[in-house]
Formats: C-alpha cells, structure tokens, sequence
C-alpha cells in the first residue's frame, strides 16, 4: 500500500471528544460526521485537508471513546494514514477492522522530523517514509502482519473466521 | 498466567498464552446501546447488502443485550429515530434482552446494568460498543470496550481477535478516611501513571483493601482503568461478588484467579489510608491533584450522574452531605439507573436531594458526553462525578470541568466553591 498526501500535525492525547464531539454521535452517515473532524481542535481542519492526507500526532491519538464515528470522520474528511507515537487502543482497532485508517507508530525522531504541511509518500509494508519537501528518507513502522492484512482487504468483515486464525497465527 | 491470560487462552482453546501474541477468541457477551447498536446494525445491514444476503443470522444474539442509555430519553428527532431503529434491527434479528428506557423493571446506563442484572460472569470474554466496557471487569471477566465493526464481527461470528495484554498490577491495602472513596484513588492512580499508561495493558486490583469495597466502589477503580487507555480493568472475584451474582442469576459462578507466580509487567502499591479526597482539573482526567491544592475555587454547576458517578452507593454519599443542607449552585443528579432511582426513593435520599433544591434527571448517560440534559457553557466551572473532562467533553470546549467524588461534589454544592468534604462530616 502506497500513500502520498500533505502532514497535519498535532501534539499529545488527540481524544475521541476533539475529533468528532459527542453531540454528532447521533449522526450516522459518514459524510456528515466529516464535516466536523477535528472541531474541538482545529476547526480549519476540514477546510484544509484533502484525500489521501495523514496525520501525525504524539501520544495516545483517538483516547477516550469507542465510538467509530471518529475513525468515519477523519477517513471521509481524507485522511489515509495517521502515524502517532502510540495510539489508544480502541481508535487504533477501529482504524484497522474499518480497514480506513492506516495506523502506525513512530518514534520521537520521526514525529520531530515531520512538520504541518510536509508531502509525505509512504509505503506502508516496506515502513518507508519519504519526506518529498524536504528530500528526507525515514523508516517507520511496519505495522505487523495482522494490521496489514485486515486493512489490505478492506477490513476485518471480509475475511471469515477460519481464515482470521490463520493470518493470526502466522 | 493471570486472569486476563488465563481468559483467553481458555477461549482461544489453547493451554497458555503469553502477552504479544494474537489471538481469535470467542465471546461470551455482547452489550450495544443506541450510539454503538445503531453504528453496529449500520455495519451489518450495509455488509448484507454488498454480499447480497437475505437472511443473516447473528450467532450471539441470545448472548446479546441491547441498552438505551445515550441520547434517552430522545434530545431531537434524529436520536428519536435511532431508538426506533435500534428496536426493529433488534427485533429482526432476535435480539431478546433489550432494556427499553421508561418500560421495564429496570432500565439505565448499560455499564450498571451489566452489574445490576448480573449479565456478566467470572471468566467470560465480554465485550461492549462502549469504551466503559470495562466496568464489568469487577466481576472477574476480561471485559473490553470496541467499535462498531468489531462488535458486528462478533454478533456475526462468535469471536474477535486480540492481541494478548500484559497485566499491570495494583496492589491496595488498608481503608479509606471517611470524606475518601474510591473515585479518590482511581483518580491519584491516573494522576501517577497517566492517561497513556496502560496502553494495550490490563489493570489488575488485587489486595486485602478489595475486601472492604462494596461492588459499586469496586467498579468504580475498573470503569476509570478507561481513562488510563487500559484494555480492560479487573479483579479476582470473591465470594462477595461469586454469592452476589448467585443470587440475581441462581447460579454459583466458578471462581477464576491468577497464578501466584503469573508475570505482571508492573506493580503499583498503594494504602488507602494515604489517598485524598483529589480532583481531575480541567482538561485531562489525569490532570489531577489533591482538592486541597483547588480548595475554593469558585464553581457554577455540579453534576451527579454516569456510570461511575450515579451508583446507588455515589447517591448515598451525596444525601450524607447534602442532608439537611441547601445547594448554593446548580446541582443535577441522574441515578445510573430505574432501580437506583427506586431504591433511592425507598431510602428517602431524593427526598434530601429534592429538600436541598437539587433537580432530579432520568437515568441517561446525559451531559457526562455532552449528548443533552445539563450540557455545560461556555466559562462555565462545573464539578462532576463523571469520569472525562477533555475539552468540548461535556458541552463547551470554553467549560472547565472538574472531576471528583461523589463526596466532593456534594460538599462542592453546598459551598458553591470545590470543597473537602470532610469539613461537611
């Protein structure tokens, strides 16, 4: 999976209330919740980003809620990858099972290196990252085989259960 | 191996796992309410129509139990919708156990009822649409909050995969002062390990300080494990809980403990007679510090309510502060619950709350999410037994919000600025 787009970049414990508040948790359609993507934080969000963007952020991106609305929010407003020095764990299953949001952790180096506004390409099983205003190479990731294979086929309701043991114990 | 270890490798039909591994494991338990249920049906209704399928049959739906906690009773049009829509998909697909707000022997906040009506057993793998999931680890299940996919991956198969958890253990002895509970300690625990500190990781509270904590108190450490990213909280289960569930189900659960040599990545110590009366100042609930170091500081509302904050046990720490007293600022107090709201009634305490001039609001996970009924303003200051204060969380991104114990907002109500409550007893 290849993914190239510009960098929004954000600090620490990015929580679930921020990227979509919870008075939008009634609404269902995914282009509606993108409307208001990051509106607890950076209400320029939506008007700024475009598809195929990915998010870089410190720690604990996506705390707090479950709610999946966060994940449908951020992927419909754009967002293709969010590269984060760890991620709660509920926001990071979702971004996988949806198969939407390539989630993927970095270290202190990387997020240091990336800057609002960077063109990145990168390519994801090869944990490669190129910083292409900057002329930069960095390594990151992979994300483990599991990670990869659910989001490479859409997300988890496409692979049955027998066949999910298999990819699990490999 | 620990608890949460031993959980799923009895789940997973293996005879042991270790932490880093993945595995597919079945699920005893499902609870969606009418945020999550509505995303879940969405998912598989919209899979249904893509593969074509007339007819799907969800494997779990006798295991299944839905609950109308979040936008009830109805905010607007569109959350009146989605509770019709909840019924029918529940309906349509069998789904039995279904707690409907304002008809029924009990309806509430899905994570009470999973404790009120024993829904959840010793050793279960049990998992929610809803990050507070894991409240129900006060049983002894490995209890975890998903998002929708998940759950419809679930309803339809039976399993889910995780990656096996490494535990942390707390170990607490001692007892609380009188004006401290255990909102307290769960609060100075995440002020201590932050609200990262248990990413991917199970919280387990273990010690001889368990024994003196009722249940509620006891969800009350495992529901905020939440808020410290924790995949779940969890606690062997004693014969307080094992005797508790025997009665509301009419059987005796078996019990299920960790090894004495099972591996703990870490350990935290606490005594209980060193905890505080402490709060979560704005906007992190592991912002935290002793009320002491916020002492009166000026507040406009209180807020009784939640999951972890409403329990009949938080009620009747409120009534002991505000008996016989007045609230100077606005104080809301949801009971979690239709049966804590009766047995409230019963005990007399909504007589206090209604005498010292509080309002008194349905059972509704209500303004804990910002969602409706008591949404807080922009340079509003509010006091609240909920368990988040991120920006924006219970309305205005302007509010400030402070959370703390049942006790606290209590004597914060009657003061109107934060207060120790132990100068009220």
């Amino acid at each position: 999976m290849r993914i190239r787009g510009y960098v929004h970049k954000y600090g620490d414990k990015i929580d679930t209330d921020v990227i979509i508040p919870g008075v939008y948790l009634k609404e269902h359609d995914p282009k509606q919740l993108a409307k208001h993507a990051m509106e607890g934080i950076d209400p320029d969000f939506v008007k700024r980003v475009r598809e195929g963007d990915v998010i870089v952020a410190g720690r604990s991106f996506g705390v707090g809620s479950s709610r999946e609305h966060a994940v449908y929010a951020l992927r419909y407003a754009g967002i293709r990858a969010i590269l984060a020095k760890s991620f709660s764990r509920i926001f990071y299953r979702n971004c996988i099972n949806t198969g939407l949001i390539i989630p993927i952790e970095i270290g202190d180096d990387v997020y240091r290196s990336l800057e609002t506004g960077d063109l990145v390409e990168l390519y994801v099983e090869e944990g490669r990252l190129r910083v292409e205003s900057k002329g930069l190479e960095l390594k990151i990731g992979p994300p483990s085989r599991i990670v990869i294979e659910i989001i490479r086929r859409g997300g988890l309701l496409n692979i049955d259960p027998e066949e999910l043991k298999r990819i699990a114990s490999q | 191996m620990t608890l949460a270890e031993k959980i799923l490798a009895s789940k997973s039909g293996r005879r042991s796992v270790s932490p880093g591994e993945i595995v597919v494991a079945s699920v005893d338990r499902i609870m969606i309410h009418d945020v999550s249920g509505v995303g879940v049906f969405k998912v598989i209704e919209s899979y249904r129509a893509r593969k074509g399928i007339d007819s799907l049959k969800l494997v779990m739906a006798s295991k299944t139990w839905v609950a109308e906690d979040h936008f009830v009773p109805p905010s607007d049009r569109k959350s009146a919708s989605n509770i019709r829509f909840l019924e029918s998909m529940a309906s349509k697909y069998g789904i039995e156990r279904y707690y409907r707000y304002g008809a029924g022997e009990n309806y509430g906040i899905s994570h009470t009822l999973a404790l009120e009506e024993g829904l959840v057993r010793p050793g279960d793998l049990y998992i929610g649409g809803d990050s507070h999931t894991n409240t129900a680890g006060v049983f002894g299940a490995l209890a975890v909050g998903m998002g929708h996919t998940d759950v419809a991956y679930a309803l339809m198969h039976g399993v889910t995969w995780l990656r096996v958890p490494e535990t942390i253990k707390i170990h607490l002895e001692g007892s609380f002062k009188p004006s401290v509970m255990a909102k307290d300690l769960i609060l100075r625990i995440l002020g201590d390990i932050g609200s990262g500190g248990a990413d991917y990781r199970v919280m387990e509270f273990r010690g001889p300080a368990l024994k003196g904590m009722n249940i509620d108190e006891r969800a009350t450490l495992t529901n905020m494990t939440t808020e410290a990213s924790a995949k779940s909280g969890i606690m062997e289960p004693d014969d307080l809980v094992l005797s508790y569930l025997e009665e509301k189900t009419g059987s005796r659960p078996r019990p299920i403990a960790s090894d004495p040599d099972a591996w703990y990545v870490d350990e935290h110590q606490y005594r209980l007679e060193e905890i505080e009366p402490m709060v979560a100042k704005p906007s992190s609930p592991d912002n935290v510090s002793p009320v002491s170091e916020v002492e009166g500081v000026e507040v406009d509302r209180v807020y009784v309510g939640s999951c972890i904050g409403a329990k009949l046990t938080d009620l009747r720490a409120v009534a002991r502060i505000l008996k016989g007293r007045r609230v100077k600022v606005r104080t809301e107090i949801l009971p979690a619950s239709h049966r804590i709201y009766r047995q409230a009634l019963k005990e007399g305490l909504i007589d206090i709350f209604t005498e010292s001039g509080a309002l008194i609001g349905p059972p509704t996970c209500g303004a804990c999410f910002g969602g409706h009924m008591g949404v807080v303003a922009d340079g509003e200051t509010v006091v609240s037994t909920t368990n988040r204060n991120y920006p924006g969380r219970m309305g205005s991104k302007e509010a400030r919000v402070y959370l703390a114990s049942p006790l606290t907002a209590a004597a914060s109500a009657v003061t109107g600025r934060i207060t120790d409550p132990g100068e009220l007893m």
